[in-house]
């Protein structure tokens, strides 16, 4: 069988993307084991949220940030990078 | 007693897996891949960077796309909403009127989108459409081929009469689950229509009004079909939403790259706009 995925255009930079989100859901997967539950609790936003949807709220944030660095800023992303894990950071702190 | 682990049920969680991977996954990967590429075809790409997402967000046609998704949401809202609840009060709750309602209400629903878009092509044509021609026998310039004013207004009505019974039957099912004893309670204290409909209707609709207004904003800000059939986008890009803008430049432009990183950036302010009002949702829930 010819497993050909060439189809899929990959590249090196989004191989390594892909590959950190799975090792992010896969740290997160082993949290849970670690930890049960998913930690929940109510933070800045007044609503119950799990370790789960802080790491969703931080991922759809940086992605936004991003987008916003390059609209405004430029293209190059190591500050936007940086803004966003700070910004990961504030979020399991305080969400 | 010793609680016993079985993971064994993951396989029965396998299917949906390998479904979702091959039906949202691969094709998602896929389109990150494209949006930093060019490509001429052949299966041969060009590293572009983020250059697509550059000229997408400094793009006047991206952002006047979106503001008439934007606006043509709102619109859409402003009138199927409180017409839907109009309707639904106005509804028999007893006898034969009930079936018959209800039955009207679901047929336009059960119409496919393009067959929608198809009949309102024809009923709004001046020539031969009956909508049209009598328009434009009563004196008023119609014609939605030409005036961007018309072709909003046509897709604005054709929408109103696709979906308005969507609201209208949810919130009908959100009044007849409103006990007798609460209408009686409200005739002995002498209450007013609009006292029982502020105090009583109102908040025992709220749940189905929420469900509504969320299905309502999430169909109508990814609308394609019916304008595409009825106005093409036009005239000129007047009814162009953010979905045809991507078509067109996917299929239309065979311009792979841009229209990936136009389906991301698209996608994520979906994503974010779900979220929202998931978390809403959900909240409104706990708190009852």
């Amino acid at each position: 069988m010819n497993f050909n995925l060439s189809w899929m255009a990959w590249t090196p930079p989004t191989a390594i993307f892909f590959v950190v989100i799975a090792l992010l859901l896969l740290g997160m997967g082993v949290w849970e084991y670690a930890s049960p539950g998913g930690n929940p609790r109510v933070g800045i936003l007044r609503f119950e949220t799990t370790r789960g949807d802080r790491l969703f709220v931080s991922l759809l944030g940086s992605a936004f940030i991003h987008l916003a660095w390059l609209g405004l800023v430029g293209p190059s992303l190591w500050w936007a990078l940086a803004l966003s894990v700070v910004y990961a950071i504030g979020v399991f702190r305080y969400v | 007693m010793e609680k016993t682990w079985n993971n064994k049920a993951w396989f029965l969680v396998l299917p949906v897996l390998v479904l979702v991977a091959f039906s949202a996954v691969i094709p998602l990967m896929t389109v990150v891949n494209y949006s930093v590429q060019d490509t001429f075809g052949n299966n041969v790409f060009f590293w572009a960077g983020t250059e697509w997402f550059e000229e997408l967000l400094s793009s006047s046609r991206f952002w006047e796309a979106m503001v008439r998704n934007l606006i043509f949401s709102f619109i859409i809202l402003a009138i199927e909403v409180p017409l839907g609840i109009f309707i639904a009060l106005n509804m028999p709750k007893k006898g034969w009127g009930v079936p018959v309602c209800l039955v009207l209400m679901a047929l336009p629903l059960l119409i496919p989108w393009n067959v929608v878009g198809t009949i309102w092509q024809v009923f709004g044509r001046n020539d031969i459409g009956l909508l049209g021609y009598y328009v434009n026998a009563l004196g008023i310039d119609y014609n939605y081929v030409q005036d961007p004013f018309d072709a909003w207004v046509t897709v604005i009505v054709m929408d109103v009469w696709h979906w308005t019974s969507l609201v209208v039957l949810l919130c009908y099912a959100g009044l007849v689950s409103i006990p007798d004893a609460f209408y009686q309670a409200a005739k002995i204290d002498g209450a007013s229509r609009w006292a029982v409909f502020r105090y009583i209707q109102l908040p025992k609709m709220n749940r189905v009004l929420l469900i509504a207004v969320l299905l309502r904003f999430m169909d109508s800000f990814m609308i394609y079909t019916e304008p595409f059939v009825v106005t093409g986008g036009g005239p000129g890009n007047s009814t162009t939403f953010l979905s045809i803008d991507l078509v067109k430049t996917a299929l239309g432009q065979f311009d792979l790259g841009p229209a990936a990183a136009m389906s991301l950036v698209y996608f994520l302010i979906i994503l974010l706009l779900s979220w929202v009002f998931y978390t809403v949702m959900t909240n409104y829930d706990a708190e009852r």
